[in-house]
């Protein structure tokens, strides 16, 4: 469960593009208060498809899927089980 | 989708009062709107006076409870007499449905919406400003709040019809620290706020929407900031309602255009019966043209009202691509079924003093690819599309 929240975290820090230290933050912050963009949010989906060699169905390609580092674990381990 | 969405009681009474108004105010002004880059206050006062700018507000805050697609329809039904009064019409409707939408429940917008239908208050938007490159997604200004008030200073924004209202929704950061893109929408009402002309509007079309440029200075009560973040409204409401209800502006537009090169036929065959007028198989290209631009409005429409009331529906990126693409096709649509049906008619369609004059038409047309520009529409669309998977 912590591997998969630090990649996701590292990840999320490489492409969220934003305004504050994501080290900080705790995993139910909002990201979207920290400046993540639409723009961003699709680069961010596609590193964690890369990362984690899934596809996000379309289900998951909304706002609420890329609200905090908890929802993008919750959206991850529907795909992929839990740890 | 079902037939109570698309249709009301109010809307059809609503509807043959927009024909009636179009026909005999908002036509005979069109010109001198047009000419003098002027607001159409004739029209507006007409507007106001049948309850047409309450339209889209619910019956129960006293409004005429139309559907979004009667309200499409009224859009459209204006285009075909002036495109300035159309699109202004049509931004004043889109204000009025992200209150509708985002309103109920806070008892500042519930009395706000009581307003709108009985006294006709029209309502502007402020939602680009100097610095951000037309992105209206990015803010620079801040709502500044001290206990229940704030304060906001808005620099560079331009407001079509700006100085004919009393009510403005505006953009703007969250608060001083929060990033560019985390944006609130609110309303600000006079006398509680100042509009310092910077620039004027002097334009090729759409010359009657006084499309001017201010430094904005604003105060009020924090229950004037609308609860839910921008993103989620923008989302749900503001941007498929924009474009479908500047998509059916255009449709008026083009379906006049095609109406007076139809006349120029007509009249020519009656001058010779028996021969086809030489132009007549181009009218057959444009009106095919015309009747795809109307089908998908309306298909944009049915999907809106089947979706919007429905949070998964509308947040999905094949949504938001569908209503970008509206917009799309709709806006090069507009200039180039104007183009077309203005070389059907001929000299007397490009000449300004015919009944089939279509100049004003096509200075019109070329506004909608730049408002909210295609390029930016195409480039969201394209990053999408590296994502999503059912469009």
């Amino acid at each position: 469960m912590t591997d998969r929240v630090q990649l996701i975290r590292q990840i999320v820090a490489e492409h969220g593009k934003l305004t504050a230290d994501l080290s900080t933050l705790d995993d139910t912050t909002s990201l979207y208060s920290v400046g993540l963009t639409s723009h961003a949010s699709v680069n961010l989906m596609l590193a964690l498809e890369d990362e984690f060699d899934v596809e996000f169905p379309e289900r998951l390609l909304k706002r609420s899927t890329f609200e905090s580092v908890l929802n993008l674990r919750e959206a991850l381990e529907s795909l992929l089980g839990t740890e | 989708m079902g037939v109570d969405l698309l249709r009301s009681d109010n809307g059809q009474r609503l509807l043959a009062e927009a024909a009636r108004i179009g026909r005999d105010v908002v036509a005979p002004h069109a010109a001198a709107v047009d000419t003098e880059s002027r607001f159409p206050h004739e029209s507006f006062a007409a507007l106001r006076e049948a309850g047409l700018l309450g339209a889209l507000v619910p019956v129960e805050y006293g409004g005429g409870g139309c559907t979004y697609a009667e309200v499409a329809a009224i859009c459209t039904e204006l285009g075909k007499h002036c495109g300035s009064t159309s699109m202004i019409f049509a931004m004043h409707q889109i204000q009025v449905a992200c209150i509708v939408q985002h309103g109920p429940g806070y008892a500042h917008f519930e009395q706000f919406l009581r307003e709108i239908a009985s006294h006709g208050r029209l309502i502007a938007s402020a939602t680009t400003e100097g610095g951000v490159g037309g992105d209206v997604r990015t803010s620079i200004c801040a709502v500044e709040t001290t206990g229940d008030q704030f304060t906001l200073e808005k620099l560079g924004t331009v407001i079509s019809y700006g100085l004919a209202v009393d009510d403005i929704l505006v953009t703007a950061r969250r608060s001083p620290d929060a990033p560019p893109s985390d944006q609130v929408i609110l309303h600000i009402q006079k006398p509680n706020y100042d509009l310092e002309p910077v620039g004027g509007w002097d334009a090729f079309g759409m010359r009657g929407t006084c499309s001017d440029s201010f430094r904005l200075t604003a105060r009020g009560g924090v229950d004037q900031v609308v609860a839910e973040p921008y993103a989620v409204l923008s989302e749900r409401t503001m941007l498929p309602v924009t474009h479908i209800f500047w998509s059916s502006t255009w449709l008026g537009i083009a379906t006049d255009a095609v109406e007076r090169a139809r006349a120029s036929i007509r009249a020519a065959a009656r001058r010779a019966p028996g021969t086809l007028p030489p132009r007549a198989r181009d009218l057959a290209r444009v009106q095919a043209e015309l009747d795809v631009m109307r089908s998908s409005v309306h298909a944009a429409i049915a999907e809106y009202d089947d979706a919007r009331g429905n949070m998964e529906a509308t947040s999905t990126m094949g949504f938001a691509i569908r209503m970008n693409d509206l917009k799309l096709s709709c806006s090069v649509a507009v200039a180039d079924i104007v183009a077309a049906a203005m070389r059907v008619a001929g000299l007397v369609a490009y000449r300004n003093d015919t009944p089939y004059s279509l100049g004003r038409h096509l200075r019109d047309a070329h506004s909608a690819a730049l408002m909210v520009h295609n390029e930016r529409l195409i480039e969201h669309n394209a990053n999408l599309l590296c994502l999503a998977k059912e469009v």
